[in-house]
């Protein structure tokens, strides 16, 4: 008996492990407004040109502390009124030319992916002059998408090293990633900024997560009033019976 | 049971505190359930106020946009249709703007406006719902040589002039609603959102 | 007030339906722990139907719609989020509480006779949870809703003869598609529903007929009182256990708000991470597991090998493994019900039955390996040998006499 509500208990927490790929953690903090503003405005200037965010309203941003003046002023790219969607201008059609498929929706990608692995995927860009868009990526290979941010990261190319797998094949893997041409950003810098777009995408996956958290802390504690109630109502009542 | 040995005060506190307790709880869980039948956030963009650019309208002309789903009607009064207004109150049910929910207060005066000169008003007939015609000529053959120039309903025959309101003896009972409006700079209007009190 | 309540009494039994149901109702005054889950279960049904008929105002059922009403509700709809985390939590609460139930009733051998058609009811009302479940998980038309559908109803194939032509029936396309997800919604929303109440009707009519079974299981009406008629080791419902379920509420309610506000995804558990693509019937995922409240059936699917080139028989054996409950009451041969008075054979079984059940279950979830499969098909042989071999381990099972009352209070 015991056993079997330990394990229910247990469950949960043993989440699905990815064995193939070691991500790095990412910084997630939504509760970080500066941090929020800061990925909101890298969002819209660099992905949001090929990658929509359907089901997010821009005026949506007023939750992370931006006015709607400040919106519409800095970041109403694509489209005419804060209240609109997060469209993209691109036609999907066009899209798929360019990069055999059309970019992902980004809305909620920080919940199909996880934010560790968006971290990881943004600083794992590596060159590769056999790929048609000269970018390859060590956690998503063969990748349709292009180095956007190189400019501010630079160029990092793969170092192999050979490693023998148990039936005593050699194989080429890639070790780890060097930068050889530094961009307008140290690699300190760069990890920064891109933790501020993840820490977006992570809280624009699910703008609500602050209040649903707030009003949790506050029904919960109501329930704990409630307990201390119904427990000694219980109790009262129950001295009846012998 | 053994009744008798109860603490019924005890009891009736214990009571007492538990039926608070839980109408609260269920107040509480009712309010998500409420509110999430209220507008929401696309609803809101929907009707979010509609910017309107007055460079394009000529005197005498009219422009309808959309609000809220609703066409929003906006006339440049020439001189002598403002010089007409006042001619007729007599024939007018509420000539004097006193139904409070047809305009706002700042468009509580004579033009129902504003500016004089820009009438802005809901395109829908408050008797049934229909949208009128716009028939600025003065005095044309089918709608007598009083017509002072105005809206006609052509559903049931509504009549109203050029500050919307409403002749007497039409089917509507009131006036035509002035949607709260305001002007962000002499050519630019704004309509649903209210000017701030002066 | 009085009045009021005559003028209605005369005309519908209100007064006696509460005293029948609450307030004369005797139930045994030794339920623990294992007794809080049935109105538990009705709790979370209510919390469903509620949540469900308010996300049904927003939701759009149709392929080019779905998933993006989701994402609106979640993000356009004042507390739409709120109604739909307590949805998709009440889904998997639903299954802890009445597993919870059921297990009950294994313990405290419920399902025995007289019960057994509370029992029986129950296992209906489990299989149409189960539909509702699978149907409703369909409704977010993300990626692992599409493929889940997808391989559950392929199993429908498999099936000699009718099984390709079934399926189509059952989708209504050659592929889940729209016309799936339009009739799942009606099933979810109407038919399913309005079955599932009457199941529970019919579970609480027969329950109070027969009066409930308690942790000795010993039948207290067998011990009335002479002067009162009323059962020596019964208390009436209400106020007893109305003021003691309102504290397992509470406490349901504080574990459940924990889930709803604080980790509604549950890691993965109550909504999979591959949902928040929308559905491509084009692009399977890595990686398909199904919701962890099937995951012990899946198991028992993936762990019998194809025979004679049929995937039959592994659809047969899931099937069984769900239906052989029904079995329950006339496989049981012993004199005593409840495991306190049960001999080490039945304790022993009982255990490997819930060690095997929660094996499959994490099994289900696990990429396959050729050590999983061999677990699951020991603890595959496991689950049916607790059924099939209980006749014989119960009647030879020593056990200890019941007691005349119940012990506990």
């Amino acid at each position: 008996m015991k056993k079997f509500l330990f394990l229910l208990l247990v469950l949960p927490v043993t989440a699905f492990a990815n064995t193939a790929l070691k991500l790095d953690h990412a910084p997630v903090n939504v509760h970080d407004h500066e941090s929020l503003q800061r990925g909101a405005r890298i969002f819209v200037n660099y992905c949001l040109s090929c990658h929509s965010a359907g089901y997010m309203r821009y005026n949506r941003m007023q939750d992370i502390g931006l006015s709607e003046v400040q919106i519409k002023d800095n970041l109403l790219f694509a489209a005419d009124k804060p209240g609109e969607l997060m469209k993209v201008s691109m036609r999907p059609q066009e899209a798929k030319a360019w990069f055999g498929a059309p970019p992902p929706d980004l809305t909620v990608i920080a919940r199909s992916r996880g934010a560790d692995w968006v971290y990881t995927y943004l600083r794992s860009f590596y060159r590769d002059d056999t790929r048609p868009t000269g970018w390859n990526n060590t956690v998503f290979d063969k990748v349709g998408m292009p180095h956007v941010l190189h400019e501010l990261q630079g160029q990092l190319a793969p170092v192999y090293e050979t490693v023998t797998d148990p039936e005593g094949n050699k194989h080429q893997v890639i070790e780890r990633l060097e930068l050889v041409k530094t961009g307008k950003m140290t690699p300190v810098e760069y990890d920064a900024t891109v933790a501020d777009l993840v820490n977006y995408l992570a809280w624009m996956a699910e703008p609500a997560q602050t209040q649903r958290m707030n009003i949790g802390l506050v029904v919960i504690l109501f329930l704990g009033v409630f307990f201390v109630v119904a427990f000694y109502l219980k109790k009262e009542y129950w001295k009846d019976i012998h | 049971m053994s009744e008798m040995s109860v603490d019924g005060s005890k009891r009736r506190f214990l009571v007492a505190m538990s039926t608070a307790v839980g109408g609260v709880a269920a107040a509480g869980a009712v309010v998500p359930f409420v509110m999430s039948m209220m507008p929401s956030a696309r609803a809101l963009a929907a009707g979010a106020p509609v910017e309107v650019d007055l460079s394009k309208v000529e005197p005498g002309m009219l422009l309808t946009v959309e609000w809220r789903g609703k066409p929003v009607w906006i006339v440049y009064r020439t001189q002598e249709m403002l010089e007409m207004l006042s001619k007729h109150d007599d024939r007018l049910t509420d000539p004097n703007c006193e139904v409070t929910t047809q305009q706002p207060e700042y468009c509580k005066n004579p033009t129902r406006s504003i500016k004089p000169q820009y009438m802005v008003a809901v395109g829908i007939c408050t008797h049934l719902g229909c949208s009128p015609t716009f028939r600025k000529e003065v005095g044309p053959a089918d709608l007598g040589a009083d017509w002072p120039g105005g809206w006609f309903c052509p559903c049931h025959g509504s009549r109203f002039d050029l500050a919307a309101r409403v002749f007497a003896g039409s089917p509507a009972p009131t006036n035509l609603v002035v949607p709260p409006h305001k002007y962000l700079s002499d050519i630019k209007l704004l309509v649903g959102e209210d000017q701030k009190a002066a | 007030m009085e009045k009021v309540i005559n003028w209605v009494d005369a005309r519908f039994p209100l007064t006696a339906s509460f005293k029948a149901h609450l307030s004369e109702y005797y139930a045994p005054k030794n339920f623990n722990f294992w007794y809080y889950f049935g109105s538990l279960a009705l709790l979370v049904l209510v919390i469903q139907i509620v949540t469900g008929i308010f996300l049904a105002m927003h939701y759009k059922p149709d392929g080019a719609l779905a998933f993006a009403s989701v994402e609106y509700i979640m993000r356009d709809v004042p507390f739409g989020w709120l109604i739909r985390y307590a949805h998709s939590t009440g889904a998997s609460a639903f299954f802890i509480v009445v597993y919870l139930h059921m297990f009950r009733g294994l313990l405290y051998g419920s399902f025995r006779q007289p019960r057994e058609l509370i029992w029986i009811f129950g296992m209906l009302i489990y299989l149409m949870l189960m539909a509702e479940a699978f149907m409703g998980y369909l409704l977010p038309w993300g990626q692992m809703s599409f493929w889940g559908a997808q391989v559950i109803i392929n199993l429908f194939a498999a099936v000699p003869y009718i099984g390709n032509d079934l399926s189509t029936l059952i989708r209504g396309d050659f592929v889940v598609g729209d016309a799936t997800l339009n009739r799942f919604f009606a099933l979810h929303i109407v038919a399913l529903p309005l079955v599932l109440i009457g199941l529970i009707a019919a579970h609480v009519v027969a329950l109070h007929e027969v009066g409930s079974n308690n942790p000795d299981g010993v039948e207290i009406k067998k011990n009335k009182d002479p002067v009162t008629h009323h059962p020596v080791d019964g208390i009436p419902f209400h106020p007893y256990y109305t003021v003691k379920d309102i504290l397992g509420v509470v406490v349901f309610l504080i574990a459940f708000s924990a889930i709803l506000f604080f980790a509604p995804d549950m890691g993965g558990y109550f909504l999979e991470a591959n949902n928040f693509i929308p559905a491509d019937p084009l692009k399977t995922p890595p990686h398909i597991a199904p919701v962890w409240y099937f995951t012990p059936y899946y198991a028992i699917l993936r762990a019998i090998p194809p025979m004679f080139g049929s995937q039959f028989p592994g659809v047969a054996a899931m099937g069984i493994a769900v239906m052989i409950f029904f079995a329950l009451p006339w496989l049981d041969k012993s004199p005593v019900k409840s495991i306190r008075y049960r001999g080490p054979k039945f304790k022993i079984a009982l255990g490997l039955f819930v060690i095997a059940f929660i094996g499959l279950g994490w099994l289900g979830i696990q990429p396959v390996t050729p050590l999983f499969t061999l677990l699951s098909q020991i603890f595959t042989a496991v689950y049916f040998a607790f059924f099939v071999l209980m006749p014989w381990y119960t009647k030879n099972d020593t056990h200890k006499t019941e007691p005349e009352r119940v012990t506990d209070k």
